[in-house]
């Protein structure tokens, strides 16, 4: 198991499509906020972008087959720490996600996705049936579904459900019969009522102004209803850098981190959201095919694990800025402002570029 | 560490193609949603925007000053803030109303009720909570800026009216906009909107209203003001200068003080109205600001009714002054003949009846003439020839000498009064005129009624020679009207005589005001209000069925340039109650005329003379602002011109 891995073997496109979404990301976190109270954000985001940047090469180093070998461990760590952050952690905005490590607090549950798409591309890895039993669907289930209710009971609603496009798709591909998935849907529908039940007030009401947006807005219906208008002012051509009056004079709430796509709608306007969904396109692709050439059934899931975990970020994020989903805590990979989140992404990239790196390997 | 999974080479490819068209479709449909977003709906979004960060606050025009005739202030505004609620974010003002209620002194359920009042108004228009802040409002709203984003200060000018009702019903007050006056105006108006609604503020209110001005501002998302944008002045109202002399009007005031009444002085050569009260009057500042639903209920049962302009809205029997019409209709109609004498032994009987002359119970008048009749007020004498003359005759000089028609005083709301005749009887009752009845016209009791605004004006023209200019109060008015009655020089002559012997003859009814080296002349009245017998059956002692006390007074004696008209409610004997007053303003109007002519300008104020000493104006004008307690005392000159020796 020697790998010799030339610098040709990087992901060179990855790398600069991941590097043009940085760049566009840190431009516009600047120009958002240089005129107000934070400014110098753009100077941290920067300085997490380069620890990142480092992380991911070193995680790309190291075989993944050794860190898969490691699942378990890892599995148990992850719950460890979400049940520590529950006992012990530090509530902030009124939730406890964040454990102080090194003088910065973190996410935990941020680790925690990184080590369920490990987790699950373990599991599924090891299915040998072309076709997924229930009772492996189940077993998934099970295995995704603890860490889900300990993320819930944060409250952190947005990282609990990314969790599930890591399970479906992986079960997608890992032969889930359709049969499986129709009275999956359906289970879910009818659960519906039971987990609106179990929604926080805030959380409700998100849901109830996003299905009825006329209603006069409050709390988060303001938030998108601003939003909007900051995305559709933009108009084709955009403001202009600096000059996107509705994030400027702080219309549109945390215009740097959850809202920066609307921040960007508002100054390059169409043609700039054209260029920005277009490079995420590209990544998402990109991933896509790097999985398609992976070595093995392990590298592919694990490739699309990360693949699932940011193309449901994207979209549900997206979808939000306007007004075509409720508003979830979910940022955008590599553009919003937020340490623990760019780290991720940047943990996660590194392992899709450890699984091409060992393409050829045997 | 399981072999078998390291070496698994099954790639599910379709499944993974499956998975790239997906993320394909899902980008396309974001996409879709900024199109929609920013090229169909641009437009939409772009004036949301917009509105987002520029507010449009209106600069409130100042109102036109009002002044009396020798350019002295009788109207003023003072600058002060309102108090503004935006109501954009409707969730914020709902959890900030209690705070905002508690730290502006004011109900949380009024609050809730203005609100509620106003939800059908578009949301981003501010609507007026508190119209008058005070320091310590300012102070909250400030420091809240961030907290509550909800509160802006409108700097609006405010009426100030000389204190104590001084002129109430001359100047009329200004108020909110109702919502007919809204309607009515085209657009012109907006609610909270402030223009006349009475008297004067409201005739004149389209010269005196200005034009706003807006200030448009970019505000940031907690509303604070960070840059300006366009700004467009507001034009001043225009400023009118009334017929009033202060002086004048200032003894009117007092005299009338803590009485139930009316007082008007006019020019009658020219029309111009010297002085205007009616008493009880409500003071106007009070009303510019928010009136009370209480206070204005309160205002409305009033039974003194201090809403009543009395001077032109008070229609009462005029009394004896009534006489003065008679008087001209014989004379013109020649029924009976100049020369007809009657006797009175204090009473006069018709149709069976006993009808009492005033000085029944003391002896009789004797033989009466016209002029003495006018001079002694006989009531028999009057009974006489108003039975030959018949109502119709009566009726036809006491509507050519102005009573039954409005003056048409440029006030809002004049009343006509009533002059009773054949056709009035069988139009309103149907049935004919009874004889009787003319009885007690001729004394002028029965139906008909005037107000003190024809009174002046009636007396005035006639004396002027049945020249009748029309009443006003705007100085310098263009277009006055100017009626001309045919009437004989003999018959002027011969009343105005009568006139001049109620005041100046032994035995005149007045003969207790006559003024020195003034040809002072007039007619008191006294009006009943209630028969006599029920007087002294009921109204034993009772103030309010006292009669109504007339006098109407002028100088000189043919082509008068002053006719004061009182009338003093319940006041009892018609000289001896309003004659004094009649006689106060007479003689003041003279004084300051003989003033004015050895270069001096006025009677009582203290002002300084523009010729005196320099540094005597230097220190008037470091004075702080006239407060309105001193306003009476020490009004400030506001001069056109500089007064010239007449």
């Amino acid at each position: 198991m020697n790998e010799t891995t030339g610098t040709r073997d990087y992901d060179w496109w990855l790398l600069a499509i991941i590097a043009a979404i940085c760049a566009l990301g840190v431009v516009e976190i600047y120009s958002a906020t240089h005129g107000s109270v934070l400014v110098g954000m753009h100077s941290k985001q920067i300085r997490w972008l380069v620890i990142g940047f480092a992380l991911m090469f070193v995680l790309s180093r190291i075989d993944y087959h050794l860190i898969m070998d490691q699942a378990p461990v890892l599995y148990i760590i992850g719950i460890s720490a979400l049940v520590a952050v529950l006992l012990v952690g530090h509530t902030r905005f009124g939730a406890k996600r964040w454990i102080p490590i090194l003088g910065e607090f973190l996410q935990v549950s941020e680790l925690v996705k990184l080590i369920i798409i490990i987790v699950l591309a373990r599991f599924f890895a090891e299915v040998r049936t072309d076709e997924l039993s229930l009772q492996d669907l189940i077993k998934a289930g099970l295995l995704v579904g603890i860490p889900l209710v300990l993320i819930l009971k944060q409250p952190d609603l947005g990282t609990a459900l990314v969790l599930m496009p890591m399970l479906i798709v992986g079960a997608f591909l890992a032969g889930l019969q359709w049969k499986h998935a129709a009275v999956i849907i359906l289970i879910g529908v009818l659960m519906l009522p039971v987990g609106w039940h179990f929604l926080k007030p805030y959380q409700k009401e998100r849901v109830t102004s996003f299905l009825h947006p006329e209603e006069d807005a409050k709390g988060s219906g303001y938030q998108v209803l601003q939003s909007k208008i900051a995305v559709g002012s933009g108009g084709f051509w955009g403001k202009g850098f600096g000059n996107g009056s509705q994030n400027q004079l702080g219309y549109i709430p945390v215009r740097y981190s959850d809202f920066i796509m609307a921040a960007l709608a508002e100054e390059q306007g169409f043609k700039g959201v054209l260029v920005a969904l277009g490079l995420y396109m590209a990544l998402l692709l990109r991933l896509v095919q790097n999985a398609q050439r992976a070595k093995d059934r392990a590298g592919m899931f694990l490739v699309m694990g990360v693949t699932a975990a940011l193309g449901f970020h994207v979209l549900v994020n997206v979808a939000m800025v306007i007004g075509a989903m409720p508003v979830t805590g979910i940022p955008l990979p590599l553009m919003s402002y937020g340490g623990s989140a760019t780290l991720f992404v940047f943990l996660a990239i590194g392992l899709v570029m450890n699984v091409r790196l060992r393409r050829f390997v045997n | 560490m399981s072999y078998w999974f390291r070496n698994d080479n099954r790639l599910p490819q379709e499944r993974l193609a499956a998975a790239s068209y997906v993320i394909v479709g899902m980008i396309t449909l974001l996409l879709l949603g900024f199109w929609k977003l920013q090229v169909i709906d641009s437009d939409k979004y772009g004036v949301m925007a917009e509105r987002n960060r520029v507010r449009s606050i209106p600069i409130i025009a100042p109102r036109g000053r009002m002044l009396d005739r020798d350019g002295r202030v009788l109207v003023d505004n003072y600058p002060s803030f309102s108090v503004l609620l935006l109501r954009d974010d409707m969730a914020a003002v709902e959890k900030n109303l209690p705070a905002i209620a508690d730290g502006l002194g004011l109900s949380l359920d009024d609050l809730k009720e203005q609100l509620s009042n106003t939800g059908a108004l578009p949301k981003f228009q501010p609507i007026v909570i508190k119209p008058e802040a005070t320091q310590g409002d300012v102070a909250f709203i400030e420091s809240h800026r961030a907290d509550i984003p909800l509160l802006e200060m409108l700097m609006v000018h405010r009426r100030r009216y000389l204190p104590g009702g001084f002129m109430a019903h001359a100047s009329g007050y200004v108020g909110e906009v109702s919502e007919q006056q809204i309607e009515a105006s085209n657009g012109k108006y907006r609610p909270g909107d402030v223009a006349g609604k009475s008297g004067l503020e409201r005739q004149y209110n389209d010269l005196l209203v200005g034009t706003d001005g807006m200030r448009r501002v970019i505000v940031n998302s907690i509303g604070k003001e960070v840059g300006r944008l366009t700004q467009q002045e507001a034009i001043p109202g225009k400023q009118i200068q009334l017929t009033i002399d202060y002086d004048l009007q200032q003894i009117a005031e007092e005299a009338l003080a803590g009485k139930k009444g009316a007082v008007v002085a006019l020019d009658p050569s020219s029309g111009e109205v010297l002085a205007f009260v009616s008493r009880p009057a409500p003071d106007p500042n009070d009303f510019a600001i928010r009136v009370s639903k209480e206070e204005w209920q309160r205002l409305n049962s009033d039974a003194d009714r201090p809403l009543l302009n009395r001077v032109t809205q008070a229609q009462l029997a005029p009394g004896s002054v009534f006489k003065i019409v008679m008087a001209t209709a014989m004379l013109e109609e020649k029924v009976p003949p100049e020369s007809y004498t009657s006797f009175c032994p204090g009473y006069a009987t018709f149709y069976g009846r006993q009808f009492k002359c005033w000085v029944y119970g003391k002896a009789g008048h004797g033989v009466m003439d016209v002029h003495n009749a006018i001079v002694h007020s006989c009531d028999v004498f009057f009974y006489n020839i108003g039975m030959r003359m018949g109502i119709d005759r009566i009726s036809k000089y006491a509507k050519m000498l102005g009573f039954g028609a409005k003056t048409g005083i440029d006030l809002p709301s004049e009343e006509s009064g009533l002059v009773p005749s054949e056709e009035w009887v069988q139009r309103v009752f149907h049935r004919k005129w009874y004889p009787g009845e003319t009885i007690s016209v001729s004394i002028g009791q029965g139906a008909v009624i005037v107000t003190p605004m024809q009174v002046a004006y009636m007396i005035g023209g006639l004396a002027s020679g049945g020249d009748f200019k029309q009443p006003h109060l705007l100085k310098d008015a263009q277009n006055v009207g100017d009626r001309r009655i045919s009437i004989s020089d003999s018959t002027v002559e011969k009343v105005t005589q009568g006139m001049y012997g109620v005041v100046n003859e032994g035995g005149g009814t007045a003969a207790a005001i006559k003024l020195q080296g003034i040809e002072f002349c007039g007619k008191s009245g006294t009006a009943q209000v209630i028969g006599e017998n029920a007087k002294t059956r009921f109204g034993k002692g009772e103030k309010k069925f006292n009669n109504n006390a007339w006098f109407v007074g002028y100088a000189p004696r043919r082509d008068p340039e002053i006719v004061v008209a009182v009338l003093v409610e319940e006041g009892g004997h018609g000289a001896s109650a309003s004659g004094p007053i009649v006689r106060d303003i007479i003689k003041a109007y003279y004084d300051k005329k003989a003033k004015k002519g050895q270069g001096q300008t006025t009677v009582e104020l203290k002002r300084y003379d523009l010729d005196a000493a320099p540094k005597a104006q230097i220190v008037e004008r470091a004075k702080p602002t006239v407060k309105p307690e001193q306003a009476a005392a020490a009004v400030e000159p506001v001069s056109a011109k500089k007064p010239q020796p007449e």
